[in-house]
C-alpha cells in the first residue's frame, strides 16, 4: 500500500465516523419536531444515535467473544466439534502450561507487590526533596515505552559474551569486574524469570509513583508536621500515619498492576519467546492460535484461565460501582 | 535539626541510586544508538564516554599502490580513514609486542625494510627491495580513543532495515485507533451520563466488567470473524481498518469510563439551562460538552495513543508481517530474531520505536499523568 492510499484510508476511516454524527444529527434536528409527542420519540432515536456505534464494536469486540470463547473451549480444534472437557483435561495434563501457570504466578507475587512497594518508597523520598520532581519524571518514564523497547533495552542490558570476550553487556561487565564468571541471564532456568520481571517492575514502578504522588497531597501536612513536632521519626511516620492513610491507594494500584501482569505477553514473547521455563499464559495462548494451523479449542482455554484470574477484581469493581450508585 | 538534615541527605542519597538505576538502561541504548557500529560490537557503552585506549590491528597496501623514489621502494597510506580524533601512542609489529615502538620510531621488519608511522595513522613503509607481496604486513596500534558519535545507524535502520516505513504504519495504526474510539465514545459516554433510557444502569455495569476483561478473550473469535469476512468478500483479512476497529474494541470500555467519570462532574444545572432554552443533546455536546471537555480528550488520547503504539499483540494478529503493514514493535521483534547480535540496528530501531512516546511524555506530561491518575484500567 503506498503512502498517499495509507493517509487517505486514515483521513477516510476518521471522517467516517465523524459524518454517521453529524449527519444522522443534523438531519435529526431539521426534521424533528417541537411538538411534545415528537420530542419523546424524537429523544429516543437521539439515544440510539449517540449509543450506537459503541454499542455495536462493544458488542462485536468484548461481548460476543466473552461467550465464543467460552463455548469454543468445548470445541476441537477447528470449533467445529463438542469434546466436552478434553481440552481442560489436555491443560491439566500439559508440562507448558503447568509450568506457565507457575510462572504466571511469581509474576502476580512479585511484580505488583516490589512495584507497589518502590512506588511508595520513591514517592515520599521525592515528595520532600526540591529535586524530587525531576526525579519523579526519569522513573516514570518506562511507563511511555512500549514493552517491546524495554526489551531490547534491557537485553542489551543481560547481553553475555564468552569468558574470554569484552563484556558488552552491563550486568556481566560488572561481575566480570569484581571478578567472577560471566553468566547467560536469560537462559539460567527460574532465575530468568525473575531478570524478566525486573523489566516489568522497571516500568511499573512509574505508574504507583505518579499515583502515590497524587494520593499523598491529599494527606493533611498539619497531621504530619504535628507528629515530627512531637518528635516522631520520619520512619515513624511513614509507617504509622502516611501507610494506613495511603491503604486505599496501595490496594487500587496493586490491582492495577495484577491485570496489567496477568496478561503479560510481549516481554516474554520479545526475550525469550518462552525457552528457557519462561513462558507465560498469554504466550502460550498466542502460540496455541498458530501452533499446527491454531487450535481454538486449546487457546480458548488458556484465555479463560486469564480471565478466571481477573473475575475477582471484576467482582470487587463491581460491587463498588453499586455502592457508588446509592449515594 | 541536626537529625532532620542527617535524614534528608539519606533520603536524598537513596533517592539518587534509585534515579540512577531507573535512568542507566534506557541511557545506555541512546549511546549506543550514537556509536559506531564496528566498536559498538567490541567494548561497553560506558567506554565511550571517555578518551579510551583502544588495541587495534591493520594492514597495510600491498605491492599494487608502491612507488619508487631515488633507492627506495615506497608504500604510503592511511591506517585508518574517518576518524578524525584518535591518537595512535605506540605500536607494534608483532602480536608478541604491540606496544614496541613509539610515535617517530622506526620499526624494522626482518626483511629489513623500515616502517614509521604518525601518530594520526599515516605510515611511511621503505625497501631498498622491491615489496613482492600483494598483501601488506600488519601493523598492531594502541591507540586514544576520544568519545565519538555518529548519526550512521539512524541512516541506516530508517531507509535500509525498514523501521522508516514501520514507523509509517505504526503512525497510521494508532492515530485513527484513537480518534474513533475518541469519537464514538465522548457521544457513548454522554448518553450514559446525561440521557434517560431503558438499560442505562446495565450498560454502565457492562462497561465496568469490560474494564478488566483480558485482551485475549477476544482474539480467536475476532481472528475467526475477521477471516470469514475476509473470504466472504474476497479481501485480505488483515487490513487497516481491521486493526483500528480491534483498538476501537479494546480501548472502548477504558474511554468511555474515563470521559463519564470526567462528564459526571460537571455540573447539571447547565444541561438543564441550555435544554430550557431549547437546545438539543447535539448542540449541547458540540457547543458546551466539546468546549469543555478538552483537558480530559487530551489525556485520553494521550493514553490511548500510547496504548497502541506501543501495543503488540494486536499489531501482531490482526496485520499482516509484511513489509506495508507491519508495526514497529513487531518489526522490532523481527529484528531481535534475525540480527540479534547487531546491536547498532537493534539499539538504533528501539530509540526510533521510542520517539514519539518520549516527546509525548516530555511535552505532555500534565496531561499524561492525569489520565493515569483518574484511572487507567484496561483489558
Amino acid at each position: 500500500m503506498s503512502l498517499l492510499n495509507l493517509t487517505f484510508i486514515v483521513f477516510l476511516g476518521v471522517l467516517f465516523f465523524i459524518s454517521y454524527f453529524h449527519i444522522s444529527n443534523f438531519v435529526l434536528d431539521k426534521y424533528g419536531a417541537r411538538s411534545n409527542k415528537r420530542y419523546q420519540f424524537e429523544n429516543s432515536l437521539r439515544v440510539i444515535i449517540f449509543i450506537l456505534p459503541a454499542f455495536i464494536v462493544l458488542f462485536i469486540f468484548i461481548l460476543y467473544p466473552v461467550f465464543e470463547t467460552v463455548r469454543l473451549s468445548f470445541y476441537d480444534k477447528f470449533g467445529r466439534e463438542f469434546v466436552g472437557l478434553y481440552n481442560y483435561k489436555w491443560a491439566v495434563n500439559d508440562p507448558e502450561f503447568k509450568r506457565s501457570i507457575l510462572n504466571n504466578l511469581g509474576w502476580l507475587l512479585i511484580v505488583p507487590t516490589l512495584s507497589t512497594f518502590f512506588g511508595l518508597v520513591i514517592a515520599n523520598l521525592a515528595d520532600r526533596i526540591w529535586w524530587g520532581s525531576i526525579a519523579k519524571s526519569i522513573i516514570f518514564m518506562p511507563m511511555a515505552i512500549s514493552f517491546v523497547g524495554a526489551g531490547v533495552i534491557w537485553k542489551f542490558i543481560y547481553e553475555y559474551r564468552g569468558p574470554g570476550d569484552t563484556q558488552i553487556g552491563l550486568l556481566n561487565a560488572i561481575i566480570v569486574s569484581f571478578g567472577y564468571e560471566p553468566q547467560a541471564w536469560l537462559t539460567i532456568p527460574l532465575w530468568n524469570n525473575v531478570f524478566l520481571m525486573a523489566i516489568m517492575i522497571w516500568i511499573q514502578t512509574g505508574l504507583a509513583l505518579v499515583i502515590f504522588s497524587a494520593a499523598l497531597r491529599s494527606i493533611p501536612k498539619e497531621m504530619i508536621e504535628a507528629s515530627r513536632i512531637d518528635g516522631a521519626s520520619e520512619l515513624k511516620i511513614f509507617f504509622s500515619i502516611i501507610i494506613p492513610y495511603l491503604e486505599q491507594t496501595i490496594l487500587v494500584i496493586w490491582t492495577l498492576i495484577t491485570i496489567i501482569v496477568l496478561r503479560i505477553f510481549d516481554i516474554i514473547f520479545a526475550m525469550t519467546n518462552g525457552e528457557w521455563q519462561t513462558g507465560v499464559l498469554a504466550n502460550l495462548m498466542y502460540d496455541w492460535m498458530f501452533r499446527g494451523g491454531g487450535d481454538s479449542g486449546r487457546g480458548s482455554v488458556l484465555a479463560i484461565v486469564i480471565m478466571i484470574g481477573v473475575i475477582p477484581i471484576l467482582a470487587w469493581n463491581l460491587y463498588k460501582h453499586r455502592q457508588e450508585q446509592k449515594i | 535539626m541536626k537529625k532532620f538534615t542527617y535524614s534528608s541527605i539519606l533520603s536524598q542519597l537513596l533517592l539518587l541510586i534509585f534515579v540512577i538505576i531507573w535512568i542507566i538502561p534506557t541511557f545506555g541504548l541512546f549511546i549506543s544508538s550514537l556509536r559506531d557500529k564496528d566498536l559498538l560490537a567490541i567494548s561497553g557503552w560506558w567506554t565511550s564516554l571517555t578518551t579510551t585506549e583502544v588495541n587495534e590491528i591493520y594492514r597495510m597496501s600491498g605491492m599494487a599502490s608502491q612507488i619508487q623514489e631515488e633507492d627506495y621502494f615506497i608504500i604510503k597510506g592511511k591506517l585508518f580513514e574517518n576518524n578524525p580524533g584518535k591518537k595512535i601512542q605506540s605500536f607494534g609489529i608483532t602480536s608478541k609486542k604491540i606496544n614496541e615502538f613509539k610515535i617517530g620510531e622506526v620499526a624494522i621488519f626482518k626483511d629489513e625494510s623500515k616502517v614509521t608511522i604518525d601518530e594520526n595513522g599515516n605510515y611511511l613503509w621503505k625497501s631498498l627491495t622491491e615489496f613482492t607481496k600483494k598483501k601488506g604486513k600488519r601493523i598492531f596500534t594502541t591507540s586514544l580513543s576520544p568519545p565519538s558519535f555518529t548519526f550512521d545507524n539512524y541512516k541506516e535502520v530508517l531507509f535500509k532495515e525498514g523501521i522508516g516505513r514501520a514507523f509509517i504504519n505504526t503512525l497510521a495504526v494508532a492515530l485513527p485507533s484513537t480518534l474513533i474510539p475518541l469519537i464514538i465514545c465522548s457521544f457513548f459516554a454522554y448518553a450514559l451520563t446525561w440521557m434517560k433510557f431503558f438499560g442505562r444502569d446495565t450498560l454502565l455495569a457492562i462497561i465496568i466488567a469490560s474494564l478488566v476483561v483480558p485482551l485475549q478473550m477476544s482474539l480467536i473469535p475476532i481472528l475467526t470473524i475477521y477471516n470469514d469476512f475476509g473470504a466472504l468478500f474476497g479481501v485480505a483479512a488483515k487490513s487497516y481498518p481491521g486493526v483500528w476497529m480491534a483498538h476501537t474494541g479494546f480501548g472502548l470500555a477504558s474511554t468511555t469510563f474515563l470521559l463519564r467519570n470526567f462528564l459526571k462532574s460537571l455540573p447539571n444545572e447547565m444541561m438543564e439551562a441550555a435544554k430550557v432554552d431549547g437546545a438539543s443533546h447535539y448542540d449541547i455536546f458540540l457547543k458546551i460538552i466539546l468546549p469543555l471537555s478538552i483537558p480530559a480528550f487530551a489525556s485520553i488520547f494521550i493514553l490511548q495513543f500510547l496504548w497502541c503504539w506501543n501495543d503488540l499483540l494486536v499489531g501482531l494478529v490482526f496485520l499482516d508481517q509484511v513489509p506495508s503493514e507491519i508495526i514497529l514493535t513487531a518489526k522490532l521483534k523481527e529484528l531481535l530474531g534475525s540480527r540479534g547480535e547487531n546491536w547498532e540496528i537493534l539499539t538504533t530501531g528501539a530509540f526510533v520505536s521510542m520517539t514519539i512516546p518520549l516527546f509525548i511524555f516530555f511535552a505532555l506530561q500534565r496531561y499524561f499523568i492525569r489520565g493515569l491518575v483518574a484511572g487507567s484500567v484496561k483489558g
